[in-house]
């Protein structure tokens, strides 16, 4: 059997998407930027694509501008925004469990002079309205906070933190890939400034995003060219891709109530049955505030990439935090942050459930994974 | 990250050679610990000067358990002196190479396999 519960790294596309990608790589397929009767048509078709988007985040079409995917949006955003800003204020805030991307652009700001400083999580894996107090001033010109945790699929107040930031003249930046459909953005609500989301973590395809940037905010543009988006994105429009993702989104919230009970039952399912039948497991992060998606498990004794691949062997995808899985050998950031202690770093296991996921193939994954832990377990030195 | 381990050394992760624990070895050692994500523990036999028997305990990724199952494999009726020069950069030939970031895993593998070999001459040494 063949069971993929690594949603959180991509999703597959859903055939309805596709469908309605399709006609803009066969007929459709016009430039958006010409003037021909076939770019006009893509053109109008890409203005609706923002209204559409606009309308389900809460914000406003001008705002939406597409991007290759989330991190390009993250970049775009940090080092933008930074960029533009810097004659005003040269302090840039984000937590330190922000996925790569953002926590990469902030380095190479620091390396260009910009003040970088780390909200901690606590414990839980949350980033609190009281850690971003303590060290937010009038100096900071953009807080990054994440929506939901890729890893440990934990769920940040972001009204309140952009509360917090306003309260100090701040923007504030949420990089929300891993929140859709699981949280109802809201852009003009929570008083976010600026969002980043990619197409293929909800059912939409690869290689397009959204950056969200409220009106009036300066952003120094990464790529340079045609001018499109306003100047902030230059590049053909991806209309394939673009199309794809403003339906996924469309989907994505339309079918959210019975799509969050559904991965909620197969999570808490998977969960209550391993944490019976498998000994010395424990979950990594809050359970209350986790997208219902997202189960990160401790199993002590062995190693996460090892695990990772005996289940692979028998069909299962999974993800690990392991440092023998990083290509830089590092283990998990953000297990790191919340505090787990170093001997239990190397053995921790994402599984993320998705839409196609089925109660047979979970009770498939529960035979395997006892299995897998008591193989290697049965020749582990720790005891 | 690519990770492409080769057939054999997948094989040897699910199916290792001489793994588990042995009662009153001749020679005793433990290499790496949790703190680094990887651990092996080695366990000898000696008889006339040749290894009769090695085991060994993982906890570690899927080329730790591979490279200790292929050395374990290859050095067992060895004389301590060809045993001792094993070399980690044959445990990678004979599994048909590692990925780049795996190779640490040999070389912790015939350094751990040694220093119970060395356990085991320190043990000589104090009976004779």
């Amino acid at each position: 059997m063949k069971v993929y519960l690594d949603n959180g790294a991509t999703t597959r596309l859903d055939p309805r998407v596709l469908a309605k990608m399709r006609p803009y790589l066969t007929e459709k397929y016009g430039n958006a930027s010409a003037i021909n009767y076939l770019g006009q048509a893509a053109y109008l078709d890409l203005m609706e694509a923002k209204k559409r988007v606009a309308k389900l985040l809460g914000g406003e079409p001008a705002g939406v501008i597409f991007t290759s995917g989330a991190t390009e949006a993250n970049n775009l955003i940090i080092k933008g925004v930074a960029l533009a800003n810097q004659a005003k204020r040269k302090k840039i805030i984000i937590s330190n469990i922000e996925h790569p991307c953002v926590r990469e652009s902030a380095n190479e700001l620091a390396r260009a002079g910009f003040q970088v400083e780390f909200v901690p999580a606590n414990s839980e894996g949350l980033v609190t309205p009281e850690a971003l107090r303590k060290i937010i001033d009038k100096e900071t010109i953009l807080v990054s906070v994440m929506a939901v945790n890729n890893e440990i699929g934990t769920i940040n107040d972001i009204a309140a933190l952009a509360k917090i930031a306003h309260q100090y003249g701040a923007y504030f930046h949420t990089d929300a890939a891993q929140a859709i459909p699981y949280l109802k953005i809201d852009i003009k609500k929570m008083g976010i400034d600026l969002l980043s989301l990619s197409g293929h973590k909800f059912y939409g395809p690869k290689g397009v995003g959204v950056a969200y940037i409220k009106k009036g905010i300066k952003v120094k543009p990464l790529m340079v060219g045609g001018g499109q988006e306003n100047n902030l994105r230059s590049g053909t429009y991806n209309l394939p891709g673009i199309m794809g993702l403003t339906f996924a989104l469309e989907l994505a919230y339309k079918e959210r109530a019975a799509y969050l009970k559904r991965v909620k039952a197969l999570r808490d399912y998977f969960w209550q049955r391993i944490n019976q039948e498998i000994s010395g497991l424990k979950i990594n992060g809050s359970m209350t505030k986790r997208i219902p998606a997202n189960l990160n498990v401790q199993f002590t004794s062995i190693e996460g990439e090892a695990i990772l691949m005996d289940l692979s062997h028998k069909g299962i995808c999974v993800s690990t935090g392991s440092a023998c899985s990083a290509a830089n050998l590092q283990a998990s950031h953000v297990l790191t942050a919340i505090g787990l202690s170093k001997n239990l770093l190397n053995s921790n296991i994402r599984f993320s459930f998705g839409r196609f996921n089925t109660k047979a193939e979970i009770n498939y994954t529960i035979k395997a994974l006892k299995e897998t832990v008591k193989r290697l377990r049965s020749f582990s030195p720790i005891k | 990250m690519a990770l492409n381990y080769s057939k054999k050394t997948i094989n040897h992760f699910l199916n290792p050679k001489n793994i588990g624990e042995m009662k009153n070895p001749d020679g005793y050692s433990q290499i790496g610990n949790m703190l680094c994500g990887d651990q092996l523990n080695f366990f000898l036999k000696v008889r006339n000067g040749k290894i009769k028997d090695v085991k060994f305990l993982s906890f570690g990724c899927a080329s730790n358990i591979a490279t200790a199952s292929l050395l374990t494999e290859k050095v067992k009726g060895m004389t301590i002196a060809e045993a001792k020069k094993y070399k980690w950069e044959t445990v990678v030939a004979e599994l048909g190479g590692l990925p780049s970031q795996k190779i640490h895993c040999s070389v912790m593998a015939v350094e751990g396999f040694r220093k119970a070999i060395a356990d085991y001459e320190k043990k000589q040494k104090h009976s004779r």
